[in-house]
């Protein structure tokens, strides 16, 4: 694409994509029923993703008889598919959204409220976990979607570096984890303390929020207006980076990775002795990871938090499951999504993905009674909390994200990232939010 | 049999068009109609878009109202204002891709003409294996872009691409510094064998007899290449050296697959800037304007270009 007429290809790409990939379900009120949902990518492929989930709805058609049309949409191309069925009206009738866009996605208002009422229909509030349900939308308004896959952050650790090392125990505290990543570091054999997906936007600003909450940083003012340059984020960002520019626990290289791939294939190979990610024994098992090698724990907290500080290990991650406000066949949207957070259904996929069951009832089953499991079962249930859900949750994602990208790449490089330098990209990530108003 | 010829006075008896001035109007009208659906597709894939966008500069459109476009708040000028307010992050930003985007420009279509000119020109004589040398030269330009961008990103990578291996350092290619010099590199090698192909096809019609008369006054390799190639090249470079301007300005598809959406600040390409500014922090109007800005610049800088060689053409004549 060649930008110069970049607006109105905005208009134009909103438009084609709508009318190319979405266009709802059936309309007519005689036809049989059938709705299009266009799920995330959640496995290892998108072909993986089909295989996984056509089973489940052909098994909904054939119970309810309503005929679901899947597409599994990439990651790098769902939120510009959401915006543009959210400008041109016409898009799936079900779909997954990360819950962290919850509050920006429920602004457009293209999203059925989940009130009550709809709440009920799909099987009640009750049965949701509370964490994963805090996280789908702007509190005191109606969720824009119900939690489908939990996640939370974790710290994955390589138990056979930790032996050969001497170190008998995952770190319990930050201040540990930065000790035992000097004793795990040996560039001369291409062996790091600690994997990061420093040139990932996303992941950079994952991590901003959790070690933010720790220092005690709020991201947003109690209006709801977002405030990204403080005293304790400053520190956030500066213990992130710190990480590689002065405890040089993470290899410099690490500023490229831009996937989780990579990470965790350094976990695996031996490269990096420790990687903090959501829950993926599925993918190291994937990668051929020896799972007798692979501990998880909580990501520490530091020895002695700050007075503000608060006792946050991860945010609550998550997709969730959301109905177009355009459906055409909002009762039969409703099923679906009923079907997909019925405990079966839930047992079965986030055993397969490795994710979290996000309602109770889930939980009885023996695939999440493993040790693995019940570490970010106990981290989302205790020390997870919301990424700020404000509307401009996802320009705070990419501010921030982006800007530590940079800050990875000038120490990569050499150049010194201070405090100063942080609070100056800080300030104009907040300048651009206030520009979108 | 009569021919048409014969019917025409009768028919012009009637008051009817003679069919000498119908098959007229139908030669005057035919080409029009041959360019209907083009123009209608003209309409509808660039200006009615580009209106569009344009409208949208005018308005704050964000999440809030990018369901119903007409419920975004109108700004006026304020985008415009704040997008040239070269003191605020925002426009600090905007300015900074502008000279970045305006280096790439120059680099990647100084050496595009560079390498596209001199293997056009060593390539003029027949050789053995010229042919399949031309071949060769063209297969980047045959390459699907984004395979061989993202095969580019593998190479320049630190711990394992090839570049570094060959070179035998452990450098960054793909942040820092030098991911705007990986950049230029990867347009200019994507990029020149168009500009090798345009001079080629230009070279064939100087014709040889010009060269021969010139060898036999004496002139030299040198001395042809300045007396006849190049200004017998001239009205292909005119139009070569534009079309690789407003490609390489507008260039977005290199720098997103080789660096995704957040291409390093040293790289960061003004067509970067802009989508970043209306998809990823959702400030569609904001992006609108800068699109806008920069239609405007690559607008006055094609109208001086064409006024000036327009003016030099008619001088030589």
């Amino acid at each position: 694409m060649r930008i110069g007429k970049i607006a109105p290809a905005l208009v134009l790409a909103l438009a084609a994509a709508a009318a190319t990939a979405c266009g709802g379900g059936d309309t007519s009120s005689s036809a049989p029923k059938e709705l299009v949902y266009w799920a995330s990518n959640q496995g290892t492929s998108l072909d993986n993703d089909k295989a996984v989930l056509r089973p489940e709805l052909d098994r909904f058609e054939k119970a309810a008889g309503i005929k679901v049309k899947l597409e599994v949409v990439p990651w790098t191309d769902l939120l510009n598919r959401i915006l543009a069925a959210t400008t041109s009206g016409k898009g799936p009738d079900v779909l997954n959204i990360g819950n962290t866009w919850s509050a920006s996605l429920q602004a457009t208002g293209a999203f059925l409220p989940f009130d009550d009422a709809a709440l009920e229909k799909v099987g009640g509030k009750s049965r949701f976990l509370g964490p994963s349900l805090a996280a789908t939308g702007a509190s005191g308004r109606p969720p824009v979607g119900v939690p489908l896959y939990g996640q939370a952050y974790g710290l994955y650790y390589n138990k056979k570096l930790f032996a050969e090392a001497g170190i008998t125990k995952p770190p319990a505290t930050w201040e540990e984890l930065v000790e035992d990543g000097k004793k795990l570091t040996k560039p001369d054999k291409g062996q790091w303390g600690l994997s990061l997906q420093a040139g990932q936007v996303t992941e950079n600003s994952h991590h901003a929020a959790i070690l933010g909450a720790q220092q005690g940083a709020r991201f947003s003012t109690p209006d709801g207006k977002p405030q990204l340059a403080s005293d304790p984020s400053v520190a956030a960002v500066r213990q992130f980076v710190d990480l590689m520019q002065k405890d040089k626990i993470v290899n410099p290289s690490n500023a490229e990775y831009a996937d989780t791939a990579k990470s965790l294939k350094d976990l695996s190979d031996g490269k990096a002795a420790m990687f903090m990610n959501q829950a993926s024994a599925g993918s190291f098992k994937n990668i051929g990871m020896d799972m007798a090698d692979l501990g998880v724990a909580p990501i520490p907290l530091p020895a002695t938090p700050p007075s503000a500080g608060r006792k946050v290990t991860s945010f609550v991650a998550g997709i969730n499951m959301a109905v177009f406000k355009g459906t055409k066949n909002p009762d039969a949207a409703l099923d679906f999504v009923k079907f997909m957070v019925s405990a079966p259904e839930q047992a079965l996929l986030n055993k397969t993905y490795g994710s979290l069951p996000t309602v109770q009832d889930a939980y009885s089953d023996a695939a999440f009674q493993t040790e693995d499991v019940k570490v970010f079962q106990g981290v989302l249930a205790n020390s997870a909390e919301p990424m700020p859900q404000v509307p401009q949750e996802s320009q705070f994602e990419t501010l921030i994200g982006t800007a530590m990208k940079a800050m990875f790449a000038d120490v990569a490089a050499g150049k010194p990232v201070d405090d100063g330098k942080i609070r100056d990209q800080l300030n104009q990530a907040d300048q651009q939010i206030a520009a979108g108003g | 049999m009569p021919t048409a010829l014969d019917d025409a006075p009768a028919v012009q008896a009637t008051g009817a068009p003679a069919p000498r001035t119908r098959r007229k109007r139908r030669r005057v009208a035919l080409p029009y109609l041959l360019l209907l659906p083009a123009i209608l597709l003209e309409l509808l894939v660039h200006l009615i878009p580009m209106l569009a966008g344009l409208a949208m500069s005018f308005f704050k459109l964000t999440q809030f109202s990018i369901r119903d476009f007409t419920s975004a708040p109108a700004a006026g000028i304020d985008n415009y204002k704040f997008v040239l307010d070269f003191d605020s992050a925002v426009g600090k930003a905007l300015l900074g891709s502008f000279w970045i985007s305006v280096l790439y420009t120059v680099f990647s279509v100084g050496f595009c003409w560079l390498f596209g000119t001199s293997a056009a020109v060593l390539m003029q004589k027949d050789f053995r294996g010229r042919g399949v040398l031309r071949t060769l030269f063209l297969v980047p330009y045959a390459l699907p872009m984004y395979a061989a961008v993202i095969t580019w990103s593998f190479l320049l990578q630190r711990d394992t691409g090839l570049v570094n291996s060959l070179l035998g350092t452990d450098s960054f290619w793909l942040i820092g510094d030098n991911s705007f010099w990986s950049l230029v590199i990867v347009s200019v090698w994507r990029n020149w064998p168009f500009a090798f192909l345009i001079v080629m096809a230009g070279l064939q019609n100087i014709p040889a007899e010009l060269y021969e008369a010139a060898a036999i006054d004496g002139a030299g390799w040198w001395r042809q290449f300045q007396a006849i190639t190049q200004p017998m090249l001239r009205p292909v470079n005119q139009v070569l050296l534009l079309v690789l301007f407003l490609w390489t300005f507008n260039d977005f598809n290199t720098p997103y697959v080789l660096f995704g959406a957040s291409a390093p600040k040293e790289a960061s390409l003004i067509s970067i800037h802009i989508y970043q500014s209306s998809f990823v922090t959702w400030n569609f109007g904001l992006g609108s304007a800068m699109s806008v800005l920069l239609l405007v610049f690559l607008l006055i800088v094609s109208t001086v270009y064409l006024g000036l060689t327009a003016r030099r053409r008619n001088a030589s004549v």
